[in-house]
C-alpha cells in the first residue's frame, strides 16, 4: 500500500471516529441525558427546539405523501385485492397470463408489502411534518444543537483572579485525550481492498486468516499499537490533570475542592480500572485490542468466561467512577460543592468540558464492548458470511427457492455490519450507564475510597489470581 | 406517672442489600420500566403528566375566570343596558362605558340604554369577577376558557365592544344561557307602555 494511501484510509478513518464520536454520540448523549431523565421523571423533556421548513416546500412535500396517505388498513386492502385479483387469474386458468405462477404470488406479496411499509410512511411523514406547519424538532435530537448554539454565543466569563492561561487549557486537556483514545479501538474486521465487493475467499471457521489473501489490506482502526490498550491508560489518565487545573485555575475554594476530589477520585480507580483488566490480556494473550476482539470472535466474548464476568462488574465500577459519573459524581457534587471544579466555567469552555466528559464515556463504554463483548464480532458471522447453528436448508412451499445454515454475504457487506455490532454494543454500555445516572443516590467521598481501595482494587488482584489458576488449569 | 414509649428498632439490612447488586438492580428496573412505558408504551398507560404546550394545552377548570366576553341578544346587539353597575363594582376600574339612547321610536326608548362605547382594559383587570356578579343583565361573562393570549403593545390589550362581542363562550355560542324577555313580549315582567303602565 502506498503512503498517500495510507494516509488518506487514516484520515477518513479519523474522520470517521471524529463524526461519529463528537458529530453523533455527544449530542446524543446530551438528548439522552435530558430527556430519558424527563421521561423517567414523567415529564414530556426539551422538545422545542427547530426549524421551520419553507411554506412552499411544505406544500411540496405534502402533495408527494398525499397519494401515500391510506393507512394501514386501505395498504392491507389494497393488497388483499391485488391478491385476490391474482388468484382469480391463476385459477381461470389462462396460463399465457403472465404474473400468477406460485413464485409471482410470492413476489407480489413482498411488493405489495414494501407498498404498505411506503404508504405507512407517507402517513407518518404527513402527521410528523406536514400537520406541524413544517417544523422539525426530531423528537428533540435539535435541541442539542440549540444548546450547542447558545454556548458559543454565551459569554466567556474568567474570574479576575484566575490563572487565564490555565482556565482556558484545561477543557481542551479533558477533551484532547479522551477523542485520542479512539486511536487503538478497532471497529471492524480487517478490509481488503482487492475483495471488497465479492464474497471474501476464506474457509467459514476460525481458519479465516490461514488463507493468504492477496493485495491491500485496511485494518479499521486508526492506529495498531502493539501497547494497545496501554495507549489508552496512558492518554486517559491524563483527564485528571485538566479537571485539576481546572479546579485550579479557577480561583474559588469549591472549584479547588471539587478539582482535589477529581484528582485523588481519578487517580486511585486508574489504578483499579488497571488491574480489572489484566484478566484479559492473560486470556487472549495479546495487548493489541484488534487481536483481543479477533481472539473472541473465534473463541467466545469475554463476558462468558467466568473470571472475565467479574473482571466486567470491576471494570464497570470502576470505569464509570473514572468518568465522574453517578453514582461517583462527588467531583461535581452540586449539593455541597455548587458545580465542583466546573463553577467558574461558561460558555463555550464549558461545552467543552462536557463534550470532553461525554467523549470520555464512550471511549470506555468501547473500551468494554471490545474487551468483553467481542468488539465488533456478530453471532454466526464469519468473514464469508452467515454460519447459523445446526445444518439444515428449507425450501419455500410451491417454489424451488432455498433457505439454509449458510448465508454467503459480500465482504463490505461484512465490514458494515460488524461496524454496526460495535456502534450497537457501545450504545447499549451508554444507555446502562445512563439509566445508571438515574437510579442511584450518590456515594459519600470516603465510601468511594474505600470502596475503590478495599473492595475494588483487592477483588481485581485476586481475580488476576483466579484467572492465572484457571488458565494453568485448563491449559 | 412514667411515660409511655414505644421504642421503635432500625430496620436490620439483609445480606442482599448489603451486597448491594441487588439492589443496584431493582433500582435499574424501576427506572428503566418507567422509561420505556412512558417512551415507548401505549398511549393510555403513560403516565406523563406534562404536556408539549403550545401545541397541546389542556382545558381550564370549568369555572375559571377567563377573558370577557359581552352576551349577545338573538339579533347579535349586546344584551348590555349599560347600567354602569359592573365599571361602578369594578375594584381595578378597567371598564369604561359611554351609555347612549335608543332612537325615539324603538320600543326600547325609555327603558333602556345601550353602550355607545364598551372598554375594558385586559393589563388593569385582576379578574376577580365583580363585574360578572354585578351584572343584572347577564350580559358580561367570564366563561370563554381563554386566557389573555400575549401581544407587544399595551393598546392591544384594550378590548373593545365588538371584540368583547366577539368572543365565544367555552362551548362557542354567543348567546348567555338565560332567556331575554325584550319589552312588548307577553313574558316580559317588568313595567309595559302597552299594559298602561
Amino acid at each position: 500500500m502506498s503512503t498517500g494511501a495510507i494516509f488518506l484510509a487514516s484520515a477518513l478513518k479519523i474522520l470517521f471516529i471524529v463524526l461519529v464520536v463528537i458529530g453523533a454520540f455527544a449530542p446524543l448523549l446530551v438528548w439522552v441525558d435530558r430527556r430519558q431523565s424527563a421521561m423517567i421523571q414523567d415529564r414530556v423533556g426539551p422538545h422545542r427546539a427547530g426549524f421551520t421548513l419553507p411554506k412552499d416546500v411544505v406544500k411540496g412535500i405534502a402533495a408527494l405523501v398525499n397519494p401515500l396517505r391510506f393507512g394501514t388498513r386501505g395498504a392491507l386492502a389494497l393488497a388483499l385485492a391485488c391478491l385476490f385479483g391474482l388468484v382469480v387469474l391463476g385459477l381461470s386458468g389462462s396460463g399465457d397470463l403472465a404474473g400468477a405462477t406460485p413464485k409471482d404470488l410470492y413476489r407480489y406479496a413482498l411488493a405489495m408489502t414494501v407498498f404498505a411499509g411506503l404508504l405507512f410512511l407517507g402517513r407518518w411523514v404527513h402527521e410528523g411534518l406536514v400537520n406541524a406547519g413544517g417544523k422539525i424538532t426530531l423528537f428533540g435530537v435539535l435541541h442539542p444543537a440549540a444548546d450547542a448554539m447558545k454556548m458559543i454565543w454565551k459569554e466567556d466569563f474568567v474570574p479576575a483572579r484566575a490563572d487565564k492561561l490555565l482556565h482556558a487549557l484545561a477543557p481542551v486537556i479533558t477533551l484532547i485525550p479522551a477523542i485520542a483514545s479512539f486511536a487503538v479501538i478497532p471497529f471492524a474486521d480487517v478490509l481488503y481492498l482487492e475483495y471488497w465487493n465479492q464474497v471474501l475467499p476464506v474457509a467459514a471457521d476460525g481458519a479465516a486468516q490461514a488463507v493468504a489473501l492477496v493485495g491491500d489490506a485496511v485494518p479499521m482502526q486508526v492506529a495498531s499499537l502493539n501497547v494497545g490498550i496501554l495507549f489508552i491508560f496512558a492518554v486517559a489518565g491524563t483527564g485528571v490533570i485538566g479537571a485539576a487545573i481546572g479546579g485550579y485555575a479557577s480561583d474559588n475554594k469549591f472549584s479547588l475542592m471539587g478539582g482535589m476530589r477529581a484528582a485523588s477520585q481519578m487517580v486511585s480507580y486508574e489504578v483499579a480500572l488497571g488491574l480489572t483488566i489484566v484478566p484479559c490480556f492473560m486470556m487472549y494473550g495479546s495487548l493489541r485490542l484488534e487481536e483481543m476482539a479477533l481472539w473472541q470472535a473465534q473463541n467466545a466474548w469475554g463476558i462468558f468466561l467466568p473470571p472475565l464476568t467479574l473482571a466486567f462488574l470491576l471494570y464497570f465500577t470502576a470505569a464509570t467512577a473514572e468518568t465522574k459519573r453517578v453514582p461517583f459524581d462527588v467531583p461535581e457534587g452540586e449539593s455541597e460543592l455548587v458545580g465542583g471544579y466546573l463553577t467558574e466555567y461558561s460558555g463555550l469552555k464549558f461545552g467543552i468540558f462536557f463534550t470532553g466528559e461525554y467523549v470520555e464515556m464512550v471511549a470506555f463504554s468501547a473500551l468494554a464492548a471490545v474487551l468483553f463483548f467481542g468488539g465488533w464480532d456478530v453471532p454466526w458471522l464469519y468473514a464469508n458470511g452467515f454460519d447459523l447453528p445446526g445444518t439444515w436448508a428449507y425450501t419455500v412451499p410451491l417454489t424451488d427457492w432455498v433457505i439454509s445454515d449458510k448465508i454467503a454475504v459480500t465482504h463490505w457487506v461484512v465490514i458494515a455490519l460488524q461496524v454496526g455490532s460495535t456502534l450497537f454494543k457501545v450504545i447499549a454500555f451508554l444507555f446502562l450507564q445512563m439509566m445508571i445516572r438515574w437510579s442511584l443516590p450518590r456515594f459519600r467521598y470516603d465510601q468511594i475510597m474505600s470502596l475503590c481501595w478495599k473492595g475494588v482494587l483487592p477483588l481485581a488482584l485476586v481475580n488476576i489470581l483466579l484467572t492465572g489458576i484457571l488458565i494453568l488449569l485448563f491449559d | 406517672m412514667p411515660a409511655t414509649t414505644k421504642v421503635i428498632r432500625k430496620t436490620k439490612r439483609t445480606l442482599t442489600e448489603q451486597t448491594y447488586v441487588a439492589e443496584i438492580g431493582k433500582g435499574l428496573s424501576l427506572t428503566m420500566s418507567r422509561f420505556f412505558k412512558n417512551a415507548f408504551g401505549p398511549e393510555d398507560k403513560k403516565e406523563i403528566a406534562t404536556v408539549m404546550y403550545p401545541e397541546e394545552q389542556r382545558e381550564y377548570p370549568e369555572r375559571f375566570r377567563g377573558i370577557h366576553r359581552l352576551t349577545q341578544r338573538a339579533g347579535g346587539e349586546p344584551r348590555c343596558v349599560a347600567c354602569l353597575c359592573c365599571s361602578t363594582a369594578c375594584p381595578a376600574q378597567c371598564i369604561h362605558i359611554e351609555a347612549a339612547e335608543y332612537a325615539e321610536d324603538d320600543p326600547r326608548y325609555g327603558y333602556e340604554r345601550f353602550p355607545a362605547v364598551f372598554v375594558i382594559d385586559e393589563l388593569r383587570c385582576i379578574f376577580c369577577g365583580y363585574c360578572v356578579e354585578a351584572c343584572p343583565v347577564d350580559a358580561i361573562r367570564m366563561d370563554t376558557g381563554m386566557h389573555m393570549p400575549p401581544s407587544t403593545a399595551r393598546d392591544h390589550f384594550l378590548y373593545d365592544k365588538q371584540t368583547l362581542l366577539s368572543l365565544p363562550s367555552r362551548d362557542g355560542t354567543h348567546e348567555s344561557g338565560n332567556p331575554r324577555h325584550e319589552p312588548g313580549d307577553p313574558t316580559h315582567p317588568g313595567i309595559d307602555r302597552l299594559q298602561g303602565h
